[in-house]
């Protein structure tokens, strides 16, 4: 043999060893996920299917919808708008000359009962077109003034009304707070006291956590420019409800907030007056300001749009199960689907 | 494609030599190949002329630099053995390599620039830089960081990761050893401390650490063979040569000095240029002469070669470089949707800036005492009134616009990229992991190299395949020989099982070969009769020069059975490897090969032969030849080659019958789908010998344009030769081919086969793979000018039209059967192309092809392959895909849109430059129909369900900045806009982009017109893009209104309105993907009601931090009946209209996969005649 056998050996060895990683075969292993083969379910619309579902929402929205509807029905609501009415004749046609004049600015309500009214009966102030959620205004609090002492010159976020003229911070500070709405409502019925529970109008949980019982209003309303409401600067934050009411910004221009409960009924055709201190400032942007009590339901205030959206989709079911059934027998067209 | 590219380049190829010639054929100049990358290719280089490694005679190349001196400047100086002085001037690099990326401190800044490369990043960031402005600040800090910042984390981790794991195979990598001389003696020393200059000495089996030029060899005549599987994953052995001047110096002994001067570091793994001055000489040094590192070096005992290029300028390390990247067509669809979606995101924000101005125009004079505005800041009476944060009416409405873009920024859904990156890895897992496509024979996997292409794969209408290799194994079989004109192809089966083949006894141990060969008995009778006969004689010198004419280097193998021992034949041509087996099974066993000298075992009987020269194949030449001297002392030259070629070199004179005869059966042969190969022979007289000696001398040892002399040698010697015969080797078919062939063109899938076979092969394997059919009509053109290309082409179109029209009639008057294929097939060839190509009657002939359901194409260039692809890519919108598993596929899998590679017998070229690369042809038909098809399905619905998805909630915000005087307040907590599309609605997209299937695999596979769904983009279009931007519409309206109107007048408090709006449009969101998901596996049921209830935890997480606004505002909605009931409304109102007009699609015009949906659920109620009956007819001419 020539001298290249020996090579020729190691040659076959090595090609020996390189054939041995090649039994480790890289075969996938099978499992049913990998194999993309996991058990699983497949829907398919069968005319059947559809039609059961369609009549299975209008089974359910059809009674939502009526129960709602009566639910928004039986809310008995006296809204009483009284911007334009509380203002003196002499000052009709210049409003903001009397809203920012001094003085009393009382005004005398009447307000009918047309139904019986179980209490509790809520009483709140609508104001329309006013924007709490306007950028400007939400950004302008400081929640952790609200709730700590400790960070009382915690105001940067509240500018304008951050510090007063001699730098010392403002409490509470802010757009919201300096606007607190300050109209009054006194309720009489038979020429008595008409008795509104202003306690535990606000969320418990904002009373709480959010306005500390240790925190103090400091300075509120002494700029050259009143905004609304003073506080009494003897109570602490967590029992300013009506802070705290006014401070959770509603989500729309046009909003409630809730002023306190009368807890008694009120029966058909009983007259109530009501005396009005119309200190609010909403002239300046023709903001609509109301009065309104109202009784509740289980589904909150009236509002007859949900029973009536209901209604609609669930008869617009109905109307499409039938019309699939009646398709369906009339002219099965894909006969291989039962 | 670079027209200009000089087609008189390319040669078309010849079949016989095909595996060999394919390679060597690649002979595309670099300046060529440098013009031909469309994208960025990363192995144009390797385009450029590859080597054969035979005698010492042919080792020079071929670059037209060989021929001129290396410029000093662009020279690398190399002292042999003075690591010094070679790196005294220029710091090379030394061979210690980093594939790492980073450092730990260059970790951070690195990392973040490389991801900052993505726009995706780029939005986020300008996005959230923006908000930090104090005027435009509408996210706090933390929330509009916080997203970008856990992206760029996660990333950064997993980069940080696999950058360990280099760092630490780079760290055994550096500190493995090799033998170094040092101070005339050879020392271990670590890789990482080698330096260039250094000498360095290597033995048996061990790997090369650094690219070296060989100075000697254990071999006295100075051959090494290296296996260079790492390299380009060919498992041949390959020759290399050290140079006679070298060869006997040995570095302990006497020093040894001596420059080397070389090119600058390349990535051309088959290119080197070098001059080697020693002892006052100066020799050139070719590519023959160096070991790259990564390769190990078999059969050879030792070799000493000083290193010239280390670490990262090794041809290995160079040559290291990711998968190529492409876009796919479905993200170049949708990136223009996204256009739509900016402007759409320009408009919302314009009718916000242009509200809010004319609101604040309209209450300029309120603005100072407005409780929500109070611009004047009354704080500091003394001073005078001054504006409060207002910079004017101009800037307000420009900051209100750029607010708009903050809020709205989620419109342009940037997280989808994200996501589908993420689709797609998961994709790729059950590709890969698919068992389907596993192939035992190789042991590979699938392989996904293009991540950003998987949907692609459902579109396809254009397969161009390759044909050795790619339909074929690739795997030559000896089938019969045609000898002095008889052909020797009868009953070869009889015998075979009784005899284990030819073998040889040796030292009492049997020699015998790997491969077993099926023999003819009759042929195997004259072979054993040796000379005795003149008939036996010609059989005789045949199968000499199948054992002599050839580059094979024979390997003794033991085996576990001691007294056996195979003989291997390695060897880069496949075709010769089958006849050299072939010779050794008829009793012609080659047992050595030496570069002097072969032994031959002749019927027991061992012959040396002095191989007195050798000329290599070339690809002008197309053949190659081998001068023996024989014991007798008489000279004979063998020439073997392709019959074009072999025929102008024949003695026409000499037997007009033989040769009449052989081309006959050559014919024949090749109409059976066989490769032919031509041998010829004649005895060389003592004067023409040394004629050719000295010619052959000199033309070995010239400096310049060495190769040209070598070629004008070999071909003054192969001449007038007399024809021994012909060979036929037969390439098989892979199993499944014809079955693929057919479900691709069920599936709608025009198949091309671009082949350098000649075209009866060609013609041949287009039956057996079922490609081409009796019922075809075969238009074929071979021209050889421009006009006559014209005047066929036109004829042609005339012609396949009529016939189109025909069938077509027939086909809707009597289309029982749905498979009524266009029966024309076009055979066109490379010469014919060389014409066609990049003029004018390019148009013609894709009109032609057009009409035709098959093409095939012979005897083309690599380059006119690509050509080819170019063609229909360019003039039409349909996908291709391109199938090949060689060098010279290389430039058509770059051209088409989809680049496939078979990993198989011919090296890694293709792979490298591939998408995706497997095993076998026949895994394209799960890769199409089955992986194509749902990736295609489940990315397009994700795109328009991630549309959808950020433009509801965009749209729910753009209501509600209608009611808050245009000044961009949201209801929806900052913290749930951000988290919205990274928590609550990101998981269930991606997994049903992962998981979902529209049909099951045996579904697809049966009916592959299902694919059509792809082709017709049933998916996603822009169509589809609008009515689901209208859906959009109302659903973000039905979110929004039925809240607002519930709530009109009411106590409620933005926070808590706000999470009504969240979770109704999370659910909705979700619902109303679930309402989309067709298989529901558990995974897909966990991610979407997991994210449901994510959601609700997140939402109850944030709502519970006191120092948030809405503290609380959850549980204090949640406790009314009236958010319960407009969360069911919102969900139920909402869905509807999506509901119906599914319900009607699917009940009235259902497509093809609704069918099939409908037969796989309820199988007993549907034929399958019925179900096929349904669907589009197949080759229904595509809707335009």
């Amino acid at each position: 043999m020539s001298p290249n056998t020996p090579s020729s050996s190691a040659g076959g060895a090595g090609s020996a060893d390189s054939a041995a990683p090649r039994r480790n075969s890289k075969r996938p292993k099978y499992s049913k996920f990998t194999q993309q083969e996991l058990p699983a379910c497949k829907p398919i619309l069968t005319p059947r299917w559809v039609i059961s579902a369609f009549m299975l929402v209008s089974i359910v929205f059809i009674p939502i919808g009526v129960v709602s509807l009566f639910a928004s029905r039986d809310v008995v609501e006296i809204i009483d708008r009284y911007e334009t009415a509380c203002i003196p004749d002499n000052f009709k046609n210049d409003k903001l000359a009397y809203i920012q004049s001094p003085g009393d600015k009382s005004c005398n309500r009447t307000i009918t009962v047309k139904k019986l009214m179980k209490q509790p009966i809520y009483v709140y102030y609508q104001l329309d077109n006013f924007y709490q959620n306007h950028r400007r205004y939400v950004k302008s609090r400081s929640d952790s003034q609200l709730k700590d002492p400790s960070s009382e010159n915690d105001v940067s976020s509240c500018k304008p009304e951050d510090v007063t003229q001699n730098g010392t911070s403002i409490v509470p500070c802010g757009l919201i707070a300096w606007s607190l709405f300050n109209d009054t409502y006194d309720f009489s019925l038979n020429n008595q006291q008409l008795p509104v529970n202003k306690k535990g109008i606000s969320w418990k949980s904002d009373r709480d956590s959010k306005f500390g019982r240790d925190v103090f209003p400091k300075n509120f309303q002494n700029g050259t420019l009143r905004g609304g409401k003073l506080l009494d600067p003897t109570v602490p934050l967590s029992e300013q409800e009506d802070l705290i009411v006014w401070m959770r910004t509603a989500a729309l221009p046009t909003f409630r907030k809730l002023y306190g409960k009368i807890e008694r009924d009120l029966q058909p055709n009983e007259v109530i007056h009501v005396t009005l201190q119309n200190n609010y400032n909403t002239y300046s942007f023709n903001g609509k300001k109301k009065l309104v009590l109202s009784t509740t339901s289980w589904l909150g205030g009236k509002n007859d749009f949900l029973g009536i959206a209901y209604l609609t989709v669930g008869g617009l079911c109905f109307f499409l199960a039938l019309s699939f059934t009646v398709v369906y027998l009339v002219k099965p067209s894909s006969e291989h689907i039962t | 494609m670079d027209s200009k590219s000089p087609l008189e380049n390319l040669h078309s190829i010849e079949p016989a030599i095909s595996s060999s010639s394919r390679r060597s054929n690649f002979s595309i100049q670099s300046k060529a190949s440098g013009g031909n990358s469309i994208r960025e290719v990363n192995f144009s280089d390797l385009g450029s002329k590859p080597v054969r490694y035979g005698s010492r005679g042919a080792d020079s190349e071929t670059y037209s630099m060989s021929q001129k001196e290396i410029n000093d400047e662009d020279a690398r100086l190399v002292y042999i053995n003075d690591s010094e002085k070679t790196n005294e001037r220029f710091e090379f690099a030394g061979n210690s390599i980093r594939t790492g990326k980073y450092s730990i401190l260059t970790f951070l800044p690195r990392n973040l620039f490389e991801q900052f490369h993505r726009v995706a990043y780029v939005y986020f960031l300008v996005i959230a830089i923006l908000n930090q402005l104090p005027q435009l600040a509408v996210f706090g800090r933390g929330a509009s960081i916080m997203p970008l910042a856990f992206v760029l984390l996660i990333t950064a981790v997993k980069d940080a990761y696999e950058d360990y794991r280099r760092h630490r195979s780079d760290k055994i990598e550096n500190n493995r050893l090799a033998s170094v001389l040092v101070n005339d003696q050879f020392q271990q020393k670590k890789w990482k401390n080698i330096q260039v200059g250094e000498v360095i000495k290597i033995h048996a089996n061990e790997t090369i650490p650094c690219d070296m030029a060989l100075l000697s060899t254990s071999d006295p005549t100075g051959v090494a063979y290296v296996q260079t599987i790492n390299l380009d994953g060919e498992s041949n052995l390959k020759t290399r040569y050290a140079k006679q001047e070298t060869l006997l110096k040995i570095p302990e002994k006497e020093k040894v000095t001596g420059l080397i001067k070389c090119e600058k570091p390349n990535r051309n793994i088959y290119g080197f240029q070098a001059n080697m001055e020693i002892d006052g000489k100066r020799l050139s040094l070719g590519p023959s002469n160096i070991i790259l590192r990564g390769c190990e070096l078999k059969n050879t005992a030792w070799v000493v070669g000083v290193a010239v290029y280390a670490g990262r300028e090794t041809k290995a390390m160079l040559n290291s470089s990711g998968a190529p990247s492409k876009r796919s067509r479905l993200e170049s669809q949708m990136n223009l949707e996204i256009i739509f979606l900016s402007l759409f995101l320009i408009a919302l924000c314009t009718v916000v800036s242009v509200c809010a101005a004319v609101w604040l125009r309209h209450h300029r004079d309120e603005l100072d005492y407005l409780p929500f505005y109070r611009r004047k800041d009354f704080s500091d009476p003394d001073e005078d009134e001054k504006d409060y944060n207002y910079y004017g009416w101009g800037m307000e409405i420009f900051f209100t616009f750029l607010m708009a873009v903050i809020v709205f920024q989620i419109m342009i859904p940037i997280s989808l990229y994200i996501s589908m990156e993420l689709v797609r890895v998961g994709q790729a897992y059950f590709m890969i992991r698919d068992t389907e496509m596993y192939d035992e024979s190789s042991n590979s996997r699938f392989q996904c190299r293009a991540l950003n292409i998987n949907e692609d794969l459902g579109q396809i209408k254009y397969v161009f395949s390759d044909k050795t290799g790619t339909l074929t194994e690739n795997k030559m079989e000896f089938q019969c020989a045609s000898i002095w004109g008889v052909d020797y192809s009868g009953g070869k089966v009889t015998s075979q099982e009784q005899h284990d083949g030819y073998f040889v006894q040796e030292d009492g141990k049997v020699l015998r070969p790997k491969m077993k060969v099926k023999t003819d008995p009759e042929l195997l009778q004259f072979a054993r009769r040796g000379k005795e006969t003149k008939e036996s004689s010609h059989v005789h010198d045949f199968f000499l020069a199948l054992a002599a004419c050839n580059t094979i280097v024979p390997l003794i193998v033991e085996t576990s059975d001691p007294t056996v021992k195979l003989i291997d034949y390695q060897g880069e041509s496949p075709d010769e490897q089958a006849l050299v087996y072939a010779a050794a099974a008829y009793g012609f066993m080659l047992i050595e090969r030496t570069s002097g000298h072969i032994v031959i075992d002749i019927q027991g009987e061992r012959q040396r032969f002095n191989v007195l020269g050798m000329h290599e194949f070339d690809s002008d030449r197309k053949r190659m030849s081998v001068i023996l001297g024989f014991p007798d002392k008489s000279v004979k030259i063998f020439v073997k080659g392709a019959d074009t070629s072999m025929f102008s070199v024949i003695d026409r004179s000499y037997n007009m019958n033989v040769l009449r005869t052989t081309e006959a059966h050559l014919y024949s042969y090749s109409s059976l789908g066989l490769r032919t190969l031509v041998v010829g022979m004649r005895e060389l007289s003592t004067s023409e010998f040394e004629e050719w000696h000295s010619a052959f001398e000199a033309a070995s040892t010239a400096l310049m344009g060495r190769a040209a002399l070598l070629r004008k040698v070999a071909s003054n010697i192969e001449n007038n030769l007399y024809v021994l015969g012909a060979s036929a080797i037969e390439d098989k078919l892979q199993r499944g081919v014809p079955e693929a062939i057919e479900s691709l063109r069920t599936a709608g899938i025009k198949v091309w086969v671009l082949t350098g076979d000649k075209q009866e092969t060609a013609i041949s394997i287009g039956y057996s793979s079922k490609l081409l059919t009796s019922k075809m009509t075969q238009i074929i053109i071979n021209s050889n000018s421009k006009d006559s290309c014209r005047k066929s082409l036109e004829d042609a179109i005339i012609m396949s039209k009529k016939l189109t029209t025909i069938s077509g009639a027939t086909n809707s008057t009597g289309g029982t059967s749905g498979v009524d294929l266009t029966p024309v097939a076009l055979i066109i060839d490379g010469t014919s192309l060389v014409y066609i190509l990049d003029s004018e009657l390019e148009e013609m002939l894709f009109q032609l092809a057009c009409n035709c359901s098959v093409v095939l194409c012979c005897r083309v260039a690599p380059l006119q392959k690509a050509g080819i692809v170019a063609l229909v890519k360019n003039r039409t919108s349909d996908m291709t895909l391109a199938i090949g598993d060689g060098a010279n596929d290389v430039s058509m899998i770059q051209m088409a849109d989809v680049g496939v590679g078979i990993s198989g017998q011919e090296g890694r070229q293709a792979v490298m430059a591939s998408d995706f690369a497997m095993g076998q042809f026949r895994f394209l038909v799960p890769l199409l129909l089955v992986h194509g098809h749902w990736n295609y399905q489940r990315m397009g619905y994700m795109i328009l369900y991630n549309f959808y998805r950020n433009a509801v909630f965009v749209l729910v915000l753009f209501w509600y900045v209608l009611f808050t005087c245009f000044t961009l307040t949201t209801a929806i907590n900052e913290w749930s806009s951000v988290l919205y599309s990274v928590i609550y609605t990101s998981v269930p997209t991606i997994v049903v982009g992962i998981l979902d299937k529209d049909l099951s695999r045996r579904m697809l596979l049966n009916y592959p017109q299902l694919y059509g769904a792809g082709q017709r983009q049933e998916c996603y279009n822009r169509r589809l893009f609008w009515i689901t931007m209208i859906d959009t519409l109302w659903q973000s309206a039905v979110v929004f209104f039925i809240p607002l109107l519930a709530y009109w007048g009411s106590t409620i408090d933005a926070p808590s309105i706000g999470d009504l709006w969240t979770l109704a449009v999370v659910i909705l969101v979700n619902l109303h993907l679930a309402m989309d998901v067709i298989r529901w596996n558990w995974i897909t049921h966990a991610a979407i009601w997991g994210s449901i209830i994510a959601t609700c935890i997140c939402i109850i997480v944030i709502d519970a931090l006191p120092s948030l606004v809405g503290y609380w505002a959850i549980f204090e909605i949640a406790k009314t009946g009236l958010f319960w009931l407009c969360l069911l409304a919102i969900i139920v109102a909402a869905l509807i209209p999506r509901f119906v007009v599914k319900v009607l699609y699917q009940l009235y015009t259902p497509c093809d996969v609704q069918i099939a949906r409908e037969a796989e659920k309820f199988p007993s109620q549907m034929t399958s005649g019925a179900v096929e009956l349904e669907m589009n007819a197949i080759l229904d001419p595509p809707r335009r």
